[in-house]
């Protein structure tokens, strides 16, 4: 199952405000994280951006990035979850 | 490339409709812990369990943390007590569930199932021991879990069995009275047990099994119950292709987890389990979802045919997402863990006769129901028989649950706690049965078992 790359899904959720991308640019940043795709959206009026970012050799579930993301998620008043792309294409590929 | 609108949807049956991976369970061989003392093979089995589980909660972590899944249970399953204990000539088996415990506690899971005996065509000596030691093993133990197949579609119904469980269930539940009879939830009896059962009670390995293997339980009713409310008023068949797809995404993430931990814990993949199992928490209802096919309550008219569709649109929607199927695999009824049960129970819509029917389309039987403390034995052995009759004659697996509540009658409730939950006291018809438990002996298989 690992011959799949090492990417993760970044997904934010809530109301708009200044500084959210900024936020988790920094955060990501920090620790050596490459965003390579960005796209955002309003869907039933939340704001909605979704991230797809490369892990290289970061183990999401051997560092505290999810808690990280989920503390700032908190400051900002928006939730943001970090999810290893694998389980996208477990559920959504047949 | 993965579409945003997926990901959103992801997000959502994860945070709103509760989607979650029920339960990781390692099963391990205890068969090598037999021994000629008591002593001997207890050290045994805690240091095989230690040994082999000793990781199993902190993968389960990493695995939930890296997918952002919530995996609820980490549990163990072992070869039932009463091989692994025959050897050793004890006379009582509690040491062996205070064994069980105190390993489930070192390991960190919160159920450990295989206090069990395997008994459809009739009892070893060991058997026979296991049972008398099933009130005690419950009473003082915090995390075993017992269950006692008694009948199969090849065997047929052990009813010496039946009539010694009544009175077994009447005793653990006066042995435990002081907590509600709790001792009652973590005893079940079944005809046709599945052997790999990742879920609890009725849990453990049987002797068919690997050394070691890696089972998994899927939930998600809350998932199912979202999706049909997108096509209200549309026909059955709409229906059973939403629940189709619906049970296949939720079946891939159990999948999904299953093959990382195996690889993490170097332990084979075994099966998925595909059930849907409800909680007490409001959005993860079965009984809801039933109520989302047009039902006014469950239990009214309607709900036997809407629970086999279900049922068996889950099942075909999720063999596609998985190689390997086992367990249960089928919908939970369990009363007083689902709070759509609860309410229906509560205002009179669902009986005992309802569940009873809803049995013969679904995985398990009449499951966590919570019955008046004066029903006699022989009443439970009674209502033990009819379901033990429904698996059998079905070839299917039928189970049964119930909680005589020592002092409590019609209209009171009890509170388990957890995911256990309330269960309000369902009437039981008390016209005597007891002439016929007495007969004992077996109901001889029927007649389509015979296949060769």
């Amino acid at each position: 199952m690992e011959s799949e790359k090492n990417t993760a899904v970044v997904t934010v959720l809530g109301k708009d405000r200044v500084g959210i991308i900024a936020g988790i640019s920094n955060l990501l940043l920090e620790y050596g994280i490459n965003i390579n795709d960005i796209s955002q959206t309003i869907l039933d009026d939340i704001f909605t951006m979704v991230m797809l970012v490369d892990l290289k050799d970061l183990q999401i579930e051997n560092s505290d990035i999810s808690e990280k993301l989920a503390k700032l998620g908190e400051d900002l008043g928006v939730q943001i979850t970090i999810q290893h792309t694998g389980l996208f294409n477990a559920m959504h590929k047949i | 490339m993965i579409n945003e609108y997926e990901i959103i949807e992801t997000m959502q049956m994860f945070n709103q409709e509760h989607l979650d991976i029920r339960t990781i369970t390692m099963g391990i061989s205890l068969m090598d812990c037999a021994a000629a003392t008591v002593e001997e093979s207890c050290n045994r089995i805690y240091d095989k369990i230690c040994r082999y589980a000793g990781n199993l909660v902190a993968t389960g972590e990493q695995i939930s943390k890296k997918y952002g899944i919530p995996i609820i249970h980490k549990r163990i399953s072992v070869t039932p007590i009463s091989i692994v204990a025959a050897a050793c000539g004890a006379k009582d088996y509690t040491p062996f569930a205070r064994t069980l415990d105190k390993a489930a506690k070192t390991c960190g899971v919160n159920f450990v199932g295989g206090f069990s005996a395997l008994v459809q065509k009739g009892y070893t000596n060991s058997d026979k021991i296991l049972i008398d030691s099933i009130p005690e093993a419950l009473a003082t133990t915090e995390f075993v879990c017992s269950s006692i197949n008694l009948a199969s579609t090849r065997t047929g119904i052990n009813m010496d069995a039946v009539r010694d469980m009544g009175v077994i269930i009447k005793k653990t539940a006066e042995a435990t009275a002081d907590r509600n009879a709790i001792g009652c939830a973590k005893l079940v009896v079944f005809a046709n047990a599945p052997e790999d059962n990742p879920f609890m009670a009725g849990a453990f390995l049987g002797p068919g099994e690997p050394e070691c293997v890696i089972n998994v339980g899927i939930s998600g009713p809350g998932v199912v119950k979202h999706a049909l409310e997108s096509v209200k008023g549309r026909d059955l068949g709409v229906v059973a292709e939403t629940i189709k797809k619906a049970a296949f995404k939720i079946t891939r993430v159990g999948e999904l987890v299953a093959r990382e931990a195996s690889e993490r814990l170097g332990v084979p993949f075994g099966i998925i389990d595909l059930s849907l199992a409800p909680t007490p928490a409001v959005g993860d209802s079965v009984a809801r979802l039933l109520e989302e096919f047009g039902l006014e309550t469950c239990g009214t008219w309607g709900t036997t045919a809407a629970l086999a569709m279900l049922n068996d649109a889950v099942k075909k929607g999720g063999v596609m997402a998985s190689s390997y199927v086992g367990g249960l695999s089928g919908a939970f009824i369990p009363v007083s863990e689902d709070e759509g049960m609860i309410a229906a129970a509560r205002s009179g819509a669902l009986k005992l006769e309802k569940l009873e029917a809803m049995t013969c389309v679904c995985s398990v039987g009449l499951d966590m129901i919570a019955i008046p403390g004066d029903t006699t034995a022989e009443t439970i052995s009674g209502i033990i028989a009819d379901e033990m009759a429904l698996g059998t004659f079905n070839n299917k697996t039928t189970a049964v649950r119930l909680i005589p509540v020592p002092g409590k009658g019609v209209g009171d409730s009890v509170e388990f706690g957890g995911l256990l939950g309330t269960a309000p006291i369902m009437p039981v018809v008390n016209t005597s049965c007891a002439e016929f438990i007495h007969r004992g002996g077996r109901i001889p298989a029927p007649i389509h078992s015979m296949r060769n």
